[in-house]
């Protein structure tokens, strides 16, 4: 096994065309690291991105913040105005691992290592984020949601990796909230889990919604009919009943030993109505 | 005065306080050496190659390849064993290292020793293996019927009734009275069907190793273990060695809670070492402790009571069916004596039954066998006060065992705390305190018998006055700090001047394992006994140097006196004054006691839980707990809450979501701590402890055992709360959300 630092982007797009062999992008480690640890990769290339210039920053651009590959959890939770913007995505960050994880750990880690059960991705789809690749053809971006395709597998290409993520600011009487189910109160992974993001008007209209679901298919669920159901209303008992009938409808989960088809389904709609409510309220309502 | 010159009514100076735990400085600033810490030069490191199939027969290993990797010093398999000893091989050791047949998901196969893991590793990939795949069994029922495949041959003893498959090992039979007429009493019968899952013990250090062994025959192996005494007896059994060639020095130790009383990986650590000559590391993974020690017996059990409408209980029955993996053991022996054991019967029957399954062998965790059997008796005793409407605290004091109750297992109970436990229960304040809507309150007893057992102890008077006490239990639970205090009270000295150390296996007589909760009781008694000895040897100094009969010497207070007025007019001599005197008395002092402990009383506990159910998600939140136990005297009080608090969360994982989950092909699907659920401790409240001392006689301060009675009522405190929360009676461990969740749905959709 090799290890690279990769001094550019471009660099580190370079090593990784080049391996013959198995590569894995190093940037937090929690996930790499582990799974080398048990045995279940062995790679040939690690290319570690850390050390490229401004892959560790978060920018406040025009519209959105630009959060780099290697920023970790905490510096994100730490970041005073995306904790006023975006509450559901610093809670989902919140919830991965541990204290110590969260140092080291990172959004593009999270969502390259393409669990279904991920906590940070059904966040960062609800407020529509995006992330910008670079490859051997480029730069390019797309929707985060685009980069997961099935349980460990991501749609980049040879020589593709990360180098951040983008998210929109959230106008005026909007919110976010993300909330998964887990056994434990901490230090676990989400058995079912929800995101819903939310703009109001300021009388307390939903004028404008999306609904993701983690854990409940190979990839995220984004619930489209399930934010028809609570545009244009306020976020009423009966509205948010039938948000969670059309959570529950769109459910293709697994059973395992983390749970069954019939719990996680259940649970997805309970969690999303919690969610809305979490989001509504926060939204100032 | 009592033939065991009871002193536990007087006033004590040193017993009772928290002073600073002495092993406190190394393991908070990460000095203290535990069982992967020691290093030695020419190390090597040793990996185990492990069976994937869950029963397979070994038909040929071929070690060739790995042994021609470069950096690889030794291979080892079954065969290697037989070279040591020609009997018949230990169940300990073909559990260590699988001869005919693997018998279990992670069953040891082969082991590698090279100059580092990355080559250890490797070379595992290089042996060969051919199994021919047989059918197996996990699940208890499955295993006791005819049809099912047969796990270990030639281990029914001859009580066991027919009618069952080969994997029906042993039976046991305990109580009194006439069944028939005591249901006959009975207003209400409640007779329910139990199940709980294996539990592992969940230290946080892995089993870890270093052997070096001579060609010579001498060895020397450094462990972390319960018991380096048993170590050294098993290993030199496998290996073929006299006691003395082999030294066995105990690491500190990081958890054990009974799975550390046996061995798993030292016989394989001490092969690999003879044959490569040299040192050799053995440090398991955290799956392989999973896979490949002992956790405990799962259970099916079915449990019969009945009661009068006033609250009497006339009759108990249990059958109880526990597997403990691939080789025998006798835990539901202990289970079917200490099911009914808090309460006093006219009518009682408990039945057992050790099943085999393609399981690792069980181990001791805190009072093996009785949290499952308690948790069925008090689950329906629970649902009988329900259904008639009694109070569930006032039932069991109606009903509670006390001083010459005869047990459900035999024995007539002496001075026992189970009432004034209840009592004290019934007095606090969360007994009372009021509930809301899907929160519920269960209410447990729980009950363990203590050990006493094989002990040693050496008190040694140092030249300066102060103390060094020598003793051979490995402290899992504070016991250097309990028995320094023990030696500082009787010696009448302050308990800084006192260091107590676990020698190694040449230091010491045997000494049993600890386990039992025996400790503070059994190397406590042995070192009152020992500082009563020294005692004796010092005033036969004094009594030299003042020119008096040895008798007309005491001591009080950390000196010498005269006995009385007659005994003449002397200056107290301080236990400096003597020890500095005392290469010219006779030489150094010491005092020594060497027994076989018995005494140890039995131990009473009674749990209170209120917890939460979210009824949308089947979730369970623990909101308050307190613990009421009987220590008999706490000798440290801070520790014995520890042991309070922790028996509790521990048995509150296993109620909630601790579990072994087995697939279809017999794997073990949960091999690590994320998916192996053991409670965080954002999960829990404070764990309240209440102690209660009713003395032991059997000790000179009263002590009784503690460390195992409180992880027997949480199992059932739970299921109890969660049962009154959602008004449905659970009766399958643990309570995870998709169970409870599946049951709410269905009650809902049954109206």
């Amino acid at each position: 096994m090799r290890y690279v630092a990769a001094k550019s982007a471009e660099e580190a797009s370079n090593f990784l065309l080049q391996e013959t062999g198995v590569s894995r992008v190093l940037a937090g480690g929690t996930d790499v690291l582990v799974q080398m640890k048990s045995g279940m990769i062995e790679p040939d290339l690690i290319v570690d991105i850390k050390k490229i210039p401004g892959i560790r920053n978060i920018t406040e651009l025009d519209g959105f913040f630009r959060i780099g590959a290697a920023v970790s959890g905490s510096e994100v939770k730490d970041h005073e105005n995306i904790n006023k913007m975006l509450p559901g995505v610093v809670e989902a960050l919140d919830l991965i691992g541990s204290t110590q994880i969260q140092g080291r750990c990172t959004m593009v880690g999270n969502l390259c290592n393409a669990s279904p059960a991920a906590d940070s991705v059904p966040a960062l789809v609800a407020v529509n984020a995006k992330v910008n690749i670079i490859g051997p053809q480029g730069e390019r971006s797309c929707n985060v949601e685009e980069i997961p395709i099935a349980p460990g597998k991501t749609s980049l290409k040879k020589g593709e990796f990360i180098v951040s993520v983008d998210i929109p600011y959230r106008p005026e009487f909007s919110s976010d909230a993300y909330l998964r189910f887990t056994p434990r109160t901490e230090m676990d992974i989400a058995v079912v889990s929800a995101s819903v993001a939310i703009e109001m008007s300021k009388e307390g209209i939903c004028e404008n919604a999306k609904v993701v679901l983690g854990a409940v298919a190979p990839t995220v669920k984004i619930v489209g009919d399930a934010s028809k159901e609570i545009v244009g209303t306020k976020l009423d008992e009966s509205s948010l009943k039938k948000m969670s009938l059309k959570c529950v409808e769109i459910c293709e989960p697994i059973s395992d030993k983390r749970g069954t088809v019939e719990f996680r389904t259940e649970v997805a709609g309970v969690l999303a109505s919690r969610a809305a409510k979490i989001a509504y309220k926060r939204a100032g309502f | 005065m009592s033939p065991l010159d009871n002193t536990y009514e007087k006033q004590f100076k040193v017993i009772g306080t928290r002073p600073p735990r002495p092993d406190g400085i190394e393991k908070v600033t990460g000095k203290a050496q535990y069982g992967a810490d020691l290093y030695v030069p020419d190390m090597l490191y040793a990996k185990i190659l492990r069976s994937p199939h869950p029963h397979a027969k070994i038909i040929s290993i071929d070690t060739s390849e790995a042994e021609k990797l470069d950096g690889v010093k030794a291979v080892v398999t079954s065969k290697d064993f037989s070279k040591f000893s020609d009997n018949k091989p230990s169940d300990t050791l073909v559990n260590c290292i699988a001869h005919e047949k693997a018998l279990y998901d992670g069953h040891c196969v082969a082991a590698v020793a090279a100059l580092s893991n990355t080559i250890a590793k490797s070379a595992l990939k290089l042996i060969n293996v051919e199994y021919e795949i047989l059918p197996h069994v996990t699940d208890v029922d499955e295993a006791m019927k005819t049809d099912s495949p047969i796990v270990n041959k030639g281990y029914v003893l001859e009580n066991v009734p027919k009618g069952f498959s080969e994997n029906v090992t042993s039976y046991y039979e305990f109580g009194h009275g006439d069944l028939d007429n005591g249901f006959n009493n009975a207003d209400l019968i409640v007779e329910r069907t139990f199940k709980t899952e294996a539990a592992h013990q969940g230290y946080i250090e892995p089993h870890a190793c270093l052997a070096s062994m001579t060609p010579d025959g001498k060895a020397d192996l450094w462990c972390c273990t319960q018991g380096h005494y048993n170590v050294r007896a098993l290993c030199a059994d496998i290996m073929g060695m006299e006691s003395s060639q082999l030294r066995v020095t105990p690491s500190e130790i990081g958890g054990g809670f009974g799975g550390k009383t046996t061995i798993f990986i030292e016989p394989i650590a001490l092969a690999l070492s003879l044959k490569s000559g040299k040192p050799v590391k053995l440090v398991m993974t955290r799956d392989e402790v999973f896979k490949a020690t002992g956790p405990t017996v799962s259970s099916s059990m079915d449990v019969k009571i009945g009661m009068t409408k006033d609250g009497v209980i006339t009759a108990g029955e249990a059958n109880l069916r526990y597997q403990g993996g691939a080789f025998p053991n006798g835990t539901v022996e202990m289970g079917a004596q200490s099911a009914f054991a808090a309460y006093d019967l006219k009518a009682v029957r408990t039945k057992g039954w050790n099943v085999l399954t393609n399981r690792p062998k069980q181990a001791a965790y805190r009072a093996p066998g009785a949290p499952q059997a308690i948790y069925a008796v008090e689950s329906v005793v629970d649902e009988l006060c329900q259904k008639l409407n009694l109070d569930p605290l006032e039932i069991r004091i109606k009903n509670a065992a006390k001083k010459g109750t005869k047990s459900s297992y035999g024995p007539t109970f002496d001075d026992i705390g189970l009432i004034a436990t209840l009592e004290a229960a019934k007095k606090h304040p969360h007994y009372l305190a009021p509930l809301e809507e899907n929160q519920g309150r269960g209410l447990s007893c729980g009950f363990w018998f203590n050990f006493g057992g094989d002990t040693c102890v050496t008190l040694n008077v140092n030249f300066d006055g102060t103390i060094g006490v020598t003793e051979g239990n490995p402290d899992i639970g504070g016991s250097r700090a309990s028995i320094s205090q023990m030696a500082a009270e009787e010696l009448g000295i302050s308990y800084d001047k006192v260091r107590t150390i676990i020698a190694d296996t040449n230091s010491l007589g045997h000494n049993e394992v600890t386990d039992g909760s025996r400790v503070t009781f059994a190397v406590g008694l042995a070192t009152i006994k020992a500082a009563r000895a020294a005692i004796k040897e010092m005033c036969k100094r004094v009594s030299l140097i003042w020119g008096i009969d040895e008798d007309a010497v005491r001591w009080e207070n950390g000196s010498a006196i005269p006995a009385g007025p007659n005994a003449g007019q002397f200056d107290p001599m301080s236990i400096e004054e003597i020890a500095a005197m005392s290469s010219q008395t006779g030489g150094p002092i010491a005092g020594h006691h060497e027994v076989n402990a018995e005494g140890a009383g039995v131990s009473f506990g009674v749990h209170l839980a209120d917890v939460e159910v979210d009824k949308e998600t089947g979730s369970t939140k623990v909101l308050r707990y307190t613990v009421f136990q009987d220590a008999g005297k706490a000798i440290h009080p801070s520790y014995v809450e520890g042991q309070m608090q922790g028996g509790a969360v521990q048995g509150i994982g296993w109620a909630l979501n601790e579990e072994y989950i087995y697939g279809e092909d017999g794997r073990l699907q949960n091999a690590g701590f994320l998916d192996y659920r053991i409670p965080v401790a954002s999960d829990l409240p404070m764990i309240e402890p209440v102690i209660l001392e009713i003395p032991n006689p059997g000790h000179p301060y009263g002590v009784r055992g503690v460390g195992e009675t409180s992880i027997v009522p949480p199992l059932a405190a739970i299921n109890n709360a969660v049962s009154r929360a959602t008004n449905i009676r659970f009766s399958e461990l643990p309570l995870s959300p998709p169970k409870v969740l599946s049951s709410l749905k269905k009650e809902i959709n049954d109206g």
